[in-house]
């Protein structure tokens, strides 16, 4: 018996169903809209921000629950078998820090981009909220899952759900953006089925733990095809996530994509980058065998390349949207470096610092997303100037419209967007005093605690800091161009419930600072349970079956003892007699 | 039968990889369905090849697991098959709609100058 309900009373004899709470909820709130007319949306926003607010406050109450202490390492693994089959057989949902900490994340992002949408953009196309909620179906269950197949087909989800979304609003660009989006994919989809293919193929299993469990184990003869396969299913999860060169797509889809809809794909490459995570931590580990650091040079270098390109790119961005495409390739790219170093053991305190950093600069870019539209609504002279390079680098030929029908407009509108275009670019740039600036400083502080410095570390140093640099004198610039121009631009109209959005964006980025002890506790656990993959391995592994548990229950009054199970041992022969098994 | 699978398998994945890389729409849709072909038989193939067993075992009684063939990439072949035709359905759309939008099937919305 071990996790989340060895620690209930009571509720040792049925499974903690609250775990796939985060995938249900947005699964029959989508449903239950299609039922709906899509001129009724009032009632839609009404369903999908409850549908949103249940998922934060059980993604908080997951956060709570994973919080564990004792022999675990304050990592407590929460695990729900669908169906109740046992471990190694059947697909089942995993809880642990780092899922619960991407579960918050989430739903953090959705409420404001679905009031935001309220405004004015549900109006523009079909399905907007069923769409919404669908993809946030795939990204809970992207981090929920703990089967690579199951995986795919979350993965599915979330893409076919944000091929509607991306395309939402219509319009030439973004369909042409769309097109090269779905495009690519379709091919990343290919590769992650030969990866996962070619794993079982090979290890016979499809089961992350399983999988972990089995790396050091593998025959050396065998050892060139996992690796192999992993590193082809990796790619597919390199090019949702952004890495140079796989990231030519990114800036120009999402700078098509509409406000909200942008704000929310700031989500999509932290679930590459989650995945990635967790499979080279579960896999290649540091210290784990023969396979302990594999790809990690690639992630580094490619990581670099990332944030060079993605410098390079703010500087030559005329438009604002576009700066913040690229701003998502620096925040990718920041990770994915950091990740490599991990692996080649960088140690926990980088680590910890690069998660604090990815939440505070995917909570920034979601809310200067939405902030550029409202920037780019009713410009005069720089729209001209922007309509013009727009045609060059292929943005959005559609100008933005006014928010149709009545509602509160706010009044010196100018001065409030300026406040919050200069909150998020601190954040982004990583100035001082907000979070962007205390997660650089953490992960640069921890890498010469851990590495020691060597060329690479120097170099991405360098990188780092010349990104922030980069990002704050392209943001500056384009700032001095919208906010200080001439007095002849109306100001645009804008809603109370297009500003709150970004208000609570920058609000919640704050906290985050303020609250920053608290979380960076926390970043520094899930930093170390990922070096500690046994943990995670075990709590799959040996969990039983509610049956067996309630078979237990009803022999024996006192809990009996424990039974032995094989602790990470070496593996029954992975082929052979792959269906018999399941049948005995 | 491993070699003729495997050329198989070879020649839809180059001609899909060829196909996907031309500047029409049209040939990168028809190249993505012969990839996934490819890559649908070759998840097939990771089960092993075997003829004259079935994947599917008797509910009672002895059972001898060399006597059938793995299910599993049967399953996971039949998910797959079933994704990538949703999704190409809807590349299918979006082609047309570009065209729709743009009066040319270039990928790129733009006759190359």
């Amino acid at each position: 018996m071990n996790g989340i309900e060895a620690l209930m009373p009571g509720g040792a004899l049925t499974p903690q169903h609250m775990m796939i709470a985060p995938i249900l909820i947005p699964l029959i709130a989508a449903a239950i809209m299609l039922f709906y007319e899509d001129r009724q949306r009032k009632a839609k926003t009404a369903i999908s921000v409850i549908a949103s607010v249940v998922m934060l406050l059980v993604a908080l109450d997951l956060l709570n629950r994973s919080k564990g202490s004792g022999p675990s390492g304050g990592n407590e693994i929460g695990l729900y078998l669908l169906g109740d089959w046992p471990t190694p057989f059947g697909i089942n949902l995993v809880l642990d820090r780092l899922s619960a900490l991407m579960l918050v994340l989430a739903s953090i992002l959705s409420i404001p981009s679905l009031i935001y949408a309220s405004a004015a953009w549900q109006g523009r196309g079909q399905h907007f909220h069923s769409l919404f909620m669908f993809m946030m179906m795939g990204v809970n269950g992207a981090f929920l899952t703990g089967d690579l197949f199951n995986l795919f087909v979350f993965f599915e989800i979330m893409l076919a759900a944000s091929y509607g979304l991306m395309l939402h609003g219509s319009g030439a660009a973004r369909v042409r953006s769309g097109m090269h989006y779905i495009a690519i994919n379709l091919m990343a989809s290919l590769f992650f089925l030969i990866g996962v293919a070619t794993i079982y193929g090979v290890v016979g299993t499809l089961n992350m733990a399983d999988l972990a469990q089995r790396m050091p184990y593998i025959a050396s003869s065998d050892r060139p095809l996992v690796h192999a396969g992993l590193a082809i299913l990796g790619l597919a999860f390199l090019v949702k996530a952004g890495m140079w060169p796989l990231c030519f797509w990114l800036p120009p889809t999402y700078q098509a994509a509409s406000a909200p809809v942008a704000a929310m794909f700031a989500i999509l490459t932290k679930v590459g980058v989650y995945i990635i995570l967790r499979l080279t931590f579960l896999t290649f580990a540091p210290g784990t065998g023969p396979s302990a650091g594999f790809g990690a040079g690639v992630l580094i270098a490619g990581g670099m390349a990332t944030l060079a390109y993605g410098t390079v790119g703010i500087l030559g961005s005329q438009a604002m949207s576009r700066m913040t495409g690229f701003s998502v390739l620096i925040s990718s790219g920041t990770l994915l470096t950091v990740v490599g170093l991990a692996m080649g053991g960088g140690g926990v305190a980088m680590l910890a610092g690069a998660l604090y950093y990815m939440i505070g600069s995917t909570i920034a870019i979601s809310g200067l997303f939405l902030l550029v539209e409202l920037v780019e609504r009713g410009q005069g002279s720089v729209a001209a100037m922007l309509a013009l390079t727009s045609d060059l680098y292929g943005g959005p030929d559609d100008d933005p419209e006014e928010p149709e029908g009545s509602g509160f407009v706010i009044p010196g509108i100018m001065t409030i967007l300026g406040v919050c275009f200069a909150a998020l670019a601190v954040l982004l740039a990583g100035m001082p005093p907000l979070s962007g600036f205390l997660g650089k400083v953490m992960i640069l502080s921890g890498m010469l605690q851990g590495t020691g410095s060597g060329p690479v570390e120097w170099g991405f140093m360098a990188l780092l800091i010349l990104s922030g640099l980069a990002t704050l004198v392209a943001l500056v610039r384009v700032g001095i161009q919208t906010f200080w121009a001439a007095a002849d631009d109306v100001a645009p109209k804008v809603k109370a419930t297009e500003i709150a959005p970004i208000a609570a964006l920058i609000l919640s980025a704050v906290l985050l600072t303020w609250q920053a002890r608290p979380a960076m506790r926390y970043m520094e656990a899930t930093a170390a349970a990922l070096h500690e993959p046994t943990v995670y391995i075990n709590g799959v592994i040996m969990a039983e079956r509610t049956v067996e548990r309630q078979e237990q229950a009803e022999t024996a009054p006192e809990p009996p003892p424990e039974p032995e199970r094989e602790r990470l041992g070496p593996p029954a022969p992975p082929m052979g007699a792959p269906a018999g098994e399941v049948q005995q | 039968m491993e070699l003729i699978l495997s050329l198989g398998i070879g020649i839809l994945v180059a001609s899909g990889t060829w196909l996907v890389m031309r500047p029409r729409s049209f040939q990168v849709i028809v190249g993505l369905c012969l990839l996934s072909y490819g890559v649908n038989l070759f998840i097939f193939s990771m089960g092993r090849l075997r003829t004259a067993a079935a994947p599917i075992l008797p509910k009672s009684g002895e059972i001898d697991p060399t006597a059938f063939t793995d299910p599993i990439p049967q399953a996971l072949v039949l998910t797959a098959i079933v994704i990538s035709f949703a999704t190409t359905a809807l590349f299918l759309v979006v082609l047309l709609a570009s065209r729709g939008f743009t009066g040319t099937d270039h990928v790129d919305g733009k006759e190359r100058q």
